[in-house]
């Protein structure tokens, strides 16, 4: 028998660690465990047996499980993936491995391009034809179709992806191809591309369908051996997979598009700060979420992150546009930097001093980490400064040793700039914070944002020690720092929506604007993504509908993602969404092109339960100045120079009791570091509220 | 040791915020390090602006832009990474070419100065270069440039087909586009009168204007939040760390004269071209003495243009990761005879400039191959084939035959890169240009074009112990039965292929054909007939190394691949493949 309020669980397999979380009558219980790789379902039921034994509950209790993992993007970066073949249109095989014929790095004459994920050797091509306009210029030889199922048995193909030209709007010859595949190679995944990805543009398109094929196999195995292990234990609650497009679907819809689980920690970590926004009644925020490795970094508007549809796996060079293999699937937009506090600092050969992306991970580690790692990273820089305590570090599990930090720091840093001292780590920090700062900034700009009118919402690892420097140099008045930081997106599982989301491509020249052929599109794609969720929902929840268009100038290329009204367009709304689309050119742009006409690339429609209702935090009235457990040294970046700082354990502190900056604010996962200009109190939800009190920018 | 031992002596409340400047010299250092790291990202914000709203996609699929800060003398201290090559030095000296007729001291806030002359912006019509000040205190504090590829600018359209510039469209010389704030409504009306887009070319300088002004808006906040009143120092610091980095690189090559010679097929006659490198322990000066004249046709490479290939070819090899500015482009100096193809003066054509323009790198690799045996990449195809479609008669302004549709599209083909020192070349991959590829849905999607192939090339990769890039077959018919047309203006390298290195074999020649007929022999506009399709094969790179020196596995892979033919392995390679199963 089910506890009332039922108990709630997530679990976040991540590189390092598969972090695990309980919401249940008796609060919430975390847990973090190593991932383990060949078995990542091993490391999940580890975590879940240790929180389940924490909060006192057994198996039937839960509720609910929602799970994200890296395994797809494992894969991917690993190529470990399932024996793929390709079927493309006669003439066109090659377009996987020319890509987009283009260098990614201009100066780099040894630069290679991403390996396709199919070679040419299971790249096979069929006769057929369809004209852009849906004309058969070619009809499909079947015949060809059976002597290439024949081909593929016989080298044990996995997984066949099929990509035909023009497939996305005419996709009667993939769905003839499946039909043959599927009775001529029982038991081999087919996938095609009109239904992974129904956009134009071949390449992203045959890029995306492959992805898929290739990674299906090993996650709907995965995924049927977790659920049969939960059951096994008697968790027999609905199962959910968290996507990239920040909504949760069913083990069903994910082990066939499972391509849309890739970068599902990230997008868990941007719905917590999201929901935070909710609670504290941000109507823009900034989400930093700041790891080991990497930091992201997420735009907020009323509550919910912006989304987009353009990604990329598997970069060969981290940071490098290009680099990768383009996926066009629902993501939740954000900018991935190398930030992270394994990033490594260097000085190269015109004296710039350079930090990351390159990252010492978790193995070796910073030097301080002492586990042979030797180069000087953004953790070492902290320690030096005194914002980290050499014996607190993660809860006291792993010791830091300042000496090699200090070294690590003189050597590859100080040595070659003629700094000593703190300064070297002064010069690695400041860096990380620029980078950081650069980044939200034309983030921000691109979307036509003021970015000192966000609050800034700071979680993951390292983010609280940053978060203040950062605000300052972006002009940000306050950071909100929520509970359970290091476990964001896990937490974030837990407040993701059920949602599914169908995109199509549909060049509609607004000149020529159809209300009726647009709205029976659009009903279409309603029912087919409402029958997604209804398949996972609770009976009678009541689902949320989103539209967006995808709208553009004629002949430019980037496109502007206007929201649609409820209900059906009328013949009207050629003009209404022409206006509302030059709103938001002006916004972005500054400007609006006269006399120019519009036309749609795309068009998505998601459905989704409503998101859980958000408390109201409330930042309560200051009583009195907290009592510090002990003091430290530590430099602050806005004074330029080192300060004595009160030192406070943020489960002593009370709601009302005020920290003046400098001063720093310990937890086991992180600490928050409260710079000089800055006051922090606990809000009513236990978060950390940090406001400058000078304001502005320095 | 703890962590806080070592420190200076703590201080404790606030300090007043003008210290943190005064701080002494390792703050200082910081905050150097800091706002050179800001001023990039000002120039890549620039950039990735005008990328946005940019209207051709010349732009942007091909990033035909640019975008830098300078300091008031000209000096180039930060450009936007993103962009093509060849704006590398165009950009650079673009500035200096303004401050000449609109000196420092006449600059007022709000004024911004434009020019698409040729010989004083980046080479062609085509590249409207913008200048604004940024301005502190009603002074010029430092001045902002971006340029980017407008769709048309009258003249004969993008061909090769005009005999002088007075052909190629209209042309704007050094002029203010605003003044104190009033845009200039007089230019702006001869200019947009003279383009056969009016709407995407007012929209695309627009979009450089407000893509400076925001560049001008980063800048001043960094100097507030830094308390600058100039930058320079800033500006110092930076040229002279990249120009110490550029000659501490250059010691790696031997000094010396070392020259080179390439043929390419040019438009009616074939263009010879010369260089002389010589370096020194201070510069390599390069000198395309003795290069063939300027062509009658418009594929010529004015000085400026020649310059950014050049030095982008140096700079590949000798120091890839030192950032492009005065600094460090000051250790370059590219010398040509005035009426040459690679410096044509006034009133020469040069609209279809990268088909000169675009082979320099490999000229470049061409001398330093002997400066540095062993380290230079093999020919590559070079300059991209720009394939733009029209109805037939289009260009007469003939209405389409009945039931035809009207287009005007562009496509673009790609050939094969170079083998490379142990590694084989990168196939259908554009150098140096940074342009991508065209989707062919899209092409068809705006026209009733129907590619019927786009793939590799078997046995088009020059042999070697390192193969040369593969180039690709492209095939176009029509969905309608109607002719249509299609410029070879930018087609070389049809009887001049790229040459391999150090034994290593060339890459195969490129063709244009009908499929019903002969290959193209020109560079003219050429019609496909109703019912016809026409097939261009784009060069494949050039080999390295002998090719018996191949690895025996990599061919056995090529053969497998069909990257080469069962011939092409006994021909090239001397090697038997393994019988054909079934």
């Amino acid at each position: 028998m089910r506890v009332d309020p039922p108990v709630r669980l997530a679990a976040d397999i991540g590189g390092t660690f598969t972090d695990v979380v309980l919401d249940g009558p008796n609060g919430r219980h975390t847990a973090k465990v190593l991932t383990t790789p060949r078995t990542p379902e091993t490391g999940v039921f580890e975590a879940l047996a240790l929180v389940l034994d924490r909060s006192g509950a057994v198996p039937g209790d839960a509720g609910v499980f929602v799970h994200g993992t890296t395994l797809a993007t494992n894969a991917l970066i690993e190529r470990k993936g399932a024996r793929t073949a390709f079927l493309t249109t006669r003439g066109f095989r090659d377009i996987l491995e020319m890509g987009l014929e283009k260098r990614f790095e201009q100066y780099d004459i040894f630069m290679d391009k991403p390996e396709p994920l199919v070679p040419r050797t299971l790249r096979h091509e069929v006769a057929e034809r369809v004209s852009a306009r849906g004309r058969v210029l070619l009809p499909l030889d079947l015949g060809e179709v059976r002597t290439i199922a024949a081909s593929c048995r016989a080298v044990g193909v996995e997984a066949v992806a099929v990509g035909l030209l023009h497939a996305w709007a005419h996709p009667a010859h993939e769905q003839a191809i499946r039909e043959v595949l599927a009775a001529e190679l029982p038991g081999v995944t087919v996938c095609l591309s009109s239904e992974v990805c129904p956009e134009m543009r071949e390449f992203e398109r045959f890029s995306t369908t492959c992805a898929n094929a290739y990674v299906r196999p090993l996650i709907s195995g995965y995924l049927h051996r977790l659920q049969e292990g939960l059951v096994e234990r008697g968790m027999t609650c609905p199962f959910y997979l968290m996507m990239s497009g920040g909504g949760v679907t069913t083990v069903e819809s994910a082990a066939r598009f499972p391509i849309r689980l890739v970068e599902s920690g990230p997008a868990g970590g941007a719905i917590l700060a999201a929901h935070v926004a909710r609670e504290c009644g941000l109507a823009e925020a900034l989400s930093l979420d700041m790891g080991g490795t990497t930091a992201k970094i997420c735009l907020i508007e009323n509550g919910t992150p912006e989304r987009s549809r353009t990604f990329e796996v598997a970069r060969r060079y981290r940071d490098l546009k290009g680099s990768g293999l383009p996926v066009r699937i629902p993501v939740i937009e954000m900018v991935e930097i190398g930030a992270g506090g394994g990033s490594i600092a260097r000085v190269d050969d015109m004296n710039r001093l350079l930090v990351g992306p390159a990252s010492a991970g978790s193995e070796p580690g910073p030097a301080c980490y002492g586990r042979g790692g030797a180069q000087a990273t953004v953790t070492d820089a902290n320690l030096v400064l005194g914002k980290l305590d050499p014996d607190r570090f993660a809860g006291g599990r792993i010791g830091l040793d300042s000496a090699r930090a200090e070294e690590a720091l003189a050597r590859d840093v100080g040595g070659r700039l003629g700094l000593d001292g703190h300064w070297p780590a002064v010069g690695v920090v400041e860096m990380v914070d620029e980078n950081m700062a650069n980044a939200s900034r034309v983030h921000a700009i691109e979307r036509g944002r003021v970015i000192g009118r966000h609050t800034m919402v700071a979680f993951g690892g390292g983010a609280p020690l940053h978060a203040g420097r950062l605000a300052q140099k972006l002009g940000i008045e306050r950071v909100v720092i929520p509970r359970g930081a290091g476990v964001g997106s896990a937490i974030g599982f837990l407040l993701a929506p059920i949602a599914f989301e169908v995109v199509r491509s549909r060049p509609v020249d607004f000149r020529e604007f159809d209300a009726e052929a647009i709205n029976a599109m659009l009903d279409e794609m309603r029912a087919e993504a409402t029958e997604a969720v209804r398949a996972g929902a609770p009976s009678g929840a009541d689902l949320a509908l989103s539209r967006i268009v995808e709208l553009r100038y004629a002949g430019q290329g980037h496109d502007l993602r206007i929201a649609l009204d409820d209900g059906p367009l009328t013949q009207d709304h050629g003009r209404r969404l022409k206006a509302r689309f030059e709103d938001r050119y002006r916004a972005v742009y500054g400007l609006t092109i006269d006399g120019l006409d519009i036309q749609s690339v795309s068009w998505s429609v998601t459905v989704a339960t409503r998101a859980p209702p958000a408390g109201r935090a409330k930042v309560p009235e200051v009583r009195s100045p907290a009592r510090a457990a002990s003091m430290r040294d530590i430099y602050d970046g806005a004074f330029g120079a080192v300060v004595s700082c009160p030192v406070y354990p943020r489960f002593e502190l009370a709601p009302g009791e005020e920290v003046t900056g400098p001063a720093i604010i310990a937890e086991d996962e992180t600490s928050t570091f409260v710079p000089a200009d800055f006051s922090a109190v606990l809000n009513s939800l236990g978060y950390i509220v940090m406001d400058n009190r000078a304001g502005g920018a320095r | 040791m703890t962590a806080t031992s070592g420190l200076p002596a703590p201080s404790r409340g606030p300090v007043p915020s003008g210290e943190s400047t005064t701080a002494g010299a390792p703050i200082d250092a910081i905050h150097r390090q800091v706002m050179w790291n800001r001023l990039v990202a000002v120039v890549e914000e620039q950039a990735q602006t005008i990328l946005r709203t940019a209207f051709g996609s010349v732009v942007r699929e091909a990033g035909d832009l640019s975008a830098g800060i300078y300091d008031l003398e000209g000096r180039m201290i930060a450009q936007a990474v993103t962009g093509t090559p060849g704006h590398v030095n165009t950009m650079a000296r673009a500035v200096e070419h303004f401050l000449v007729r609109f000196p420092v001291a006449t600059m007022r806030p709000g004024d911004v100065f434009v020019t698409n002359d040729p010989w004083l912006g980046t080479g062609h019509l085509f590249d409207f270069v913008v200048v604004s000040p940024a301005c502190a205190d009603g002074r010029p504090v430092a001045l902002l440039a971006s340029t980017c590829h407008v769709i048309d600018v009258g003249g004969r359209g993008f061909s090769a087909e005009a005999k002088s510039i007075h052909e190629e469209g209209v042309l704007i010389p050094h002029m203010k586009l605003r003044d104190g704030g009033a845009l200039n409504d007089d230019l702006m009306t001869i200019l947009l009168a003279n383009t056969r887009n009016p709407v995407e070319v007012r929209g695309d300088i627009l979009s450089l204007v407000s893509c400076n002004d925001t560049g001008a808006e980063r800048l001043l906040e960094m100097m507030a939040e830094f308390d600058l009143t100039g930058i320079g120092p800033l500006a110092d610091y930076i040229v002279e760390s990249s120009r110490d980095a550029m000659l501490k690189a250059m010691q790696a090559v031997p000094n010396g004269r070392y020259r080179t010679e390439m043929e390419l097929d040019g438009y009616d006659e074939p263009v010879f071209i010369k260089a002389e490198m010589a370096v020194s322990d201070e510069e390599i000066v390069f000198d395309y003495g003795g290069t063939s004249r300027a062509s009658a046709y418009g594929i010529n490479s004015p000085l400026c243009y020649t310059e950014a290939y050049t030095c982008f070819g140096l700079k590949c090899i000798v120091a890839p990761a030192v950032p492009n500015n005065h600094g460090s482009l000051s250790v370059f100096r590219t010398v040509a005879e005035p009426g040459s193809a690679v410096h044509p003066v006034h009133p020469s054509p040069v609209t279809a400039r990268h088909v000169i323009g675009q082979m320099l790198a490999d000229v470049a690799f061409g001398c330093l191959a002997q400066a540095l045996p062993g380290k230079i990449p093999a020919e590559s195809a070079g300059s991209i084939w720009v394939l733009p479609f029209a109805n037939a008669g289009a260009n007469a302004g003939d209405a389409p035959g009945e039931n035809a549709s009207r287009f005007n599209v562009m496509n673009v083909g790609m050939g094969g890169i170079g083998a490379r020192p142990g590694k084989d070349g990168l196939s259908v991959t554009a150098f140096p240009s940074g342009v991508g590829a065209i989707p062919v849905e899209v092409t068809e999607c705006e026209s009733p074009l129907v590619f019927w192939r786009k793939e590799f090339l078997p046995d088009s990769g020059g042999a070697g112990a390192f193969r040369g890039g593969l180039g690709q077959i492209i095939e176009v018919g029509s969905a309608e039965e109607h002719p249509f047309t299609v410029s070879a203006a930018t087609f070389d390298r049809m009887r001049n292929p790229p040459r391999g290195r150090d034994g290593g074999q060339a890459g195969r020649s490129g063709i244009a054909r009908l499929e019903s007929g002969p290959r193209f022999s020109d560079k003219g506009v050429h019609t496909v007939p109703a019912g016809d399709r026409l097939i261009v094969e784009l060069p494949g790179g050039g080999g390295l190394g002998a090719p018996r020196q191949r690895e025996a596995a990599l061919v056995r892979a090529d053969l497998e691949a069909g990257y080469v033919t069962r011939d092409g392995a006994r021909r090239d390679y001397d090697f038997e493949p393994p019988p054909e199963d079934g």
